[in-house]
């Protein structure tokens, strides 16, 4: 055994390009995953307002309807495995290793390698713009037959889904390996903060299902390709078959997506309201149930696609206990802020909006898990204003909601509060004048993918249009306060928030390159 | 604890991971040329492909002489064994989704293609009988046969239990310090892994040749060809981990106490006997 020194060096980072090219560092790598989530949402955005901007009124103005298929699809697919599951992965580089007492993640030339490979596949992704065929236009799910028709950009879509599925198993292997080995002495398992327990859950879910993923599009790749029936009912397969290999990875994919948000939040509340998370056990225990009942809730998406009843049942009920463990944790953060002494700093607006919010996107999907009710449902609108409440003022609040809260502790300047809660006000705001109208569209029939739309959906659609707008140029603003504080501002001291607890608030603002070179005690 | 704390190995910069991402883009990239019908696409894939090898073996290098210099602490050595279990179960669930595959076929899809629960085949298909082995009422593919389950894959079956249990032997060897032993035993693991896949050619020439039964032979073939190719890839890996080990083992790595590499991979090799175990049982017995 080696009690040789740490590092090569104890000096701060490399110099220039080459600092974040080679770095190992987990705060290096955490920030390069947060520029890159905040880039990507940037340019999924913009294909929203592509969307929305032909949506403005009936019958098409912009853009082809080809075109405006490629925009909804690739929309997803940038929103979600460019913009929201690396803010995730962003966000535990930098925190778990800090929250936990270690000097590091645990395997730091793979985490270099996780981020790495992201820019390359999405730059892959990027180019089926300029293909043959145009981009892949026929939804981020991919099913087959419809997919088959994809032109020349459809080796480059399987392959860039199989290069983001390696960035993600490294990654949630990574975490899990730091949580499980690198916890400093007397950090117990039930000490650990909520964003911790989070990840580790969500860590296993993202190493149990990218894989199937891996395997669903392989199968496709060898039936367009290699002559393989796998959804060709003519040869025995069946395209449903895909739908249901899909979405058993796409299921708990949307539990990856919201688990870490849970643990901000857990975290955000309790500082701000100056009182203990209530029932932080149970909001564990809440966690792990939840990740159980993704793996066998999958076939709700696909309530029409004829499925046998006792399936059809079976799916409902599983689905609706999820809404047990979610209202465990609703009541939990709204316990916490009962009798608390509260203050409203823009973190602790967005994490509020987020259990408001959250919850109206909870409550349409308890809708949405009633078979019956889903038929009339299903591939609407209604079912984009669901997922985008959750995955909008949901996970994307949390992520604005992780950036204030901890952005002071990263850069060492405060940001400028003033136009934080403007970016929260606005946001919230506009985010439902886009989302809400949705609902109506969705209940009263309007179909999803669609470039154009019977006249009786027009209002509606302008006002969401408007809302669209506006919240995309909100966001603007959030990039700018961003750059504002990396830039400069008041100095923000070591613990930041008077209630803050926990390891990472015993550390400088900004924290040292080698977070804890000696362990802490944790009492 | 704290101790090992202190010592954790914190690499300072590393230049493989970005050769990596260069070398999968470049094999994926000409990959994907070549489906679209590119020429130049094969060519690029190999180059790709080259320079991921280049990684693995830049990458490892380091990493082996960086294990051989004595800094990794025993912490470190917990994070690649907790590491390599997670990757392994990764892989697990790769397998998982063409087994998925499988039974669902078997069980839901083509019972249902012959009239089984829903009527929908009098359309589309009336009048076809939902058999396994089956390449569907479209008979993709043409007639073929199916490889019986009593020839070479339950010889193949006992290559493999066997070479877990030579591979075990190895394990006991290193550990006794009795390095002659550990080298030949792990002589044997290799040669039976790589008669296995010697036979598995042959059985998929046979197959092909003679059987008819081929990639394109419906879904029969698709999950038989898939799920017994993705294993043959994972032993021709495991294989050639093996070797690099013995090499290493001859090299006079590893100490009774101190062999993270050579377990990681007999855990490999086992994970692969057990997913062949699966594979004997539901493709070719059942």
């Amino acid at each position: 055994m080696s009690t040789e020194t740490t590092h090569d060096d104890h000096h701060g980072p490399a110099r220039g390009l080459s600092r974040w090219v080679f770095t190992t560092n987990h705060k290096d790598i955490g920030t390069l995953y947060l520029l890159f989530s905040l880039l990507m949402f940037i340019v999924g955005g913009a294909m929203a307002m592509v969307i929305r901007a032909e949506l403005f009124q009936p019958g098409l103005q912009f853009v082809e309807p080809q075109f405006f298929n490629s925009m909804t699809t690739m929309h997803a697919l940038i929103m979600i495995f460019g913009a929201v599951m690396p803010g995730f992965v962003g966000l535990a580089n930098w925190l778990v290793p800090m929250m936990i007492g270690a000097p590091d993640m645990a395997l730091p030339r793979m985490n270099n390698w996780s981020f790495w490979i992201l820019p390359f596949a999405f730059t892959m992704l990027l180019s089926t713009l300029f293909m043959d065929g145009g981009a892949p236009a026929g939804g981020w799910t991919m099913y087959p037959p419809l997919v088959m028709q994809t032109g020349n950009a459809f080796p480059f879509l399987i392959f860039s889904v199989h290069l983001m599925g390696i960035s993600s198993i490294m990654g949630a292997i990574n975490i899990v390996v730091t949580i499980v080995n690198m916890r400093a002495p007397g950090m117990t398992l039930m000490k650990m903060p909520l964003f911790v327990w989070t990840w580790l859950i969500t860590a296993y879910l993202l190493i149990a299902v990218m894989p199937v993923l891996a395997g669903s599009v392989t199968m496709l790749l060898t039936d367009r390709y290699f002559g393989t029936s796998f959804f060709d009912a003519a040869g025995g397969g069946d395209p449903v078959m895909f739908q249901h290999i899909f979405w058993f990875f796409g299921h708990p994919e949307v539990y990856i997506m919201i688990l870490p948000a849970f643990g901000i939040v857990s975290q955000i509340i309790p500082t701000f309201a100056r009182k203990r998370l209530f029932g932080y056990s149970s909001m564990v225990y809440a966690t792990s149930s939840i990740a159980f009942l993704s793996f066998i809730v999958w076939a709700h998406h696909m309530f029409t696609v004829g499925m046998p009843l006792t399936g059809e049942l079976f799916f409902m009920y599983a689905t609706m206990m999820i809404a047990v463990p979610t209202g465990v944790k609703v009541f939990n953060w709204v316990s916490t802020m009962w009798k608390g002494s509260m203050t409203f700093e823009t973190p602790m607006l967005f994490a509020v909006g987020f259990v408001v919010m959250f919850t109206i996107g909870g409550f349409s999907g308890l809708m949405l898990a009633i078979t019956p009710v889903d038929f009339q449902y299903h591939d609407t609108y209604f079912v984009v204003a669901h997922f985008h409440y959750v995955l909008v003022t949901g996970a994307v609040f949390s992520l604005m909601a992780a950036a204030y809260y901890w952005m002071p502790k990263w850069t060492g300047n405060m940001y400028d509060e003033k136009l934080g809660k403007l970016h929260f006000w606005l946001s919230t705001i506009f985010v439902n004048v886009l989302f809400f109208p949705q609902h109506f569209l969705g209940l009263a029939g309007m179909p999803r993918r669609i470039p154009d739309y019977s006249t009786q959906f027009t209002e509606f659609n302008q006002i969401s249009s408007i809302g669209g707008f506006a919240f995309g140029l909100t966001q603007l603003l959030f990039v700018y306060i961003v750059y504002k504080t990396i830039k400069g501002g008041e100095k923000a001291t070591d613990r930041v928030w008077e209630g803050a607890e926990g390891l990472e608030w015993t550390l400088s603002s900004p924290p040292p390159y080698h977070s804890f070179t000696t362990a802490p005690e944790v009492k | 604890m704290s101790e090992a704390h202190g010592g954790y190995y914190v690499p300072h910069g590393t230049s493989w991971p970005i050769v990596g991402s260069i070398g999968l883009t470049t094999l994926v990239v000409g990959f994907a040329n070549y489906l679209n019908g590119s020429q130049t696409g094969l060519t690029i894939t190999l180059a790709g492909f080259a320079i991921v090898l280049l990684m693995m073996f830049g990458w490892f290098g380091t990493v082996i002489r960086e294990s051989e210099a004595g800094y990794y602490n025993e912490q470190v050595d917990k994070s690649f064994r907790w590491g390599m279990s997670w990757f392994i179960f990764s892989e697990v669930m790769f397998f998982a989704a063409f087994f998925g595959a499988l039974y669902y076929a078997r069980m839901l899809s083509v019972p249902w293609l012959g009239g089984g629960d829903v009527e929908t085949n009098q359309l589309l298909w009336n009048g076809w009988e939902a058999t396994w082995p089956t390449n569907g009422p479209g008979e993709i593919g043409g007639p073929f046969e199916t490889v019986g389950a009593w020839g070479i894959p339950a010889i193949n079956t006992l290559l493999l239990l066997s070479s877990g249990v030579t591979v075990t032997l190895a394990h006991w060897a290193l550990k006794k310090n009795r390095r002659g032993a550990l080298v030949m035993w792990l002589l044997a693991t290799v040669a039976l892994g790589f008669t296995f896949l010697g036979l598995q050619m042959y059985e998929y020439s046979h197959a092909y040749h003679e059987l008819n039964l081929t990639l394109g032979t419906g879904v029969y073939g698709s999950t038989f060809y898939m799920l017994t190719g993705f294993h043959g890839l994972h032993v021709t890996i495991g294989a050639i981990m093996l070797t690099i080990i013995m090499l290493r083992c001859i090299k006079g790595h590893f100490t009774p106490d101190h062999h993270f590499a050579f377990e990681a991979v007999a855990w490999y090799w086992h994970f692969v006997d057990v997913v062949w175990l699966g594979l004997f049982i539901f493709v070719y017995m059942l």
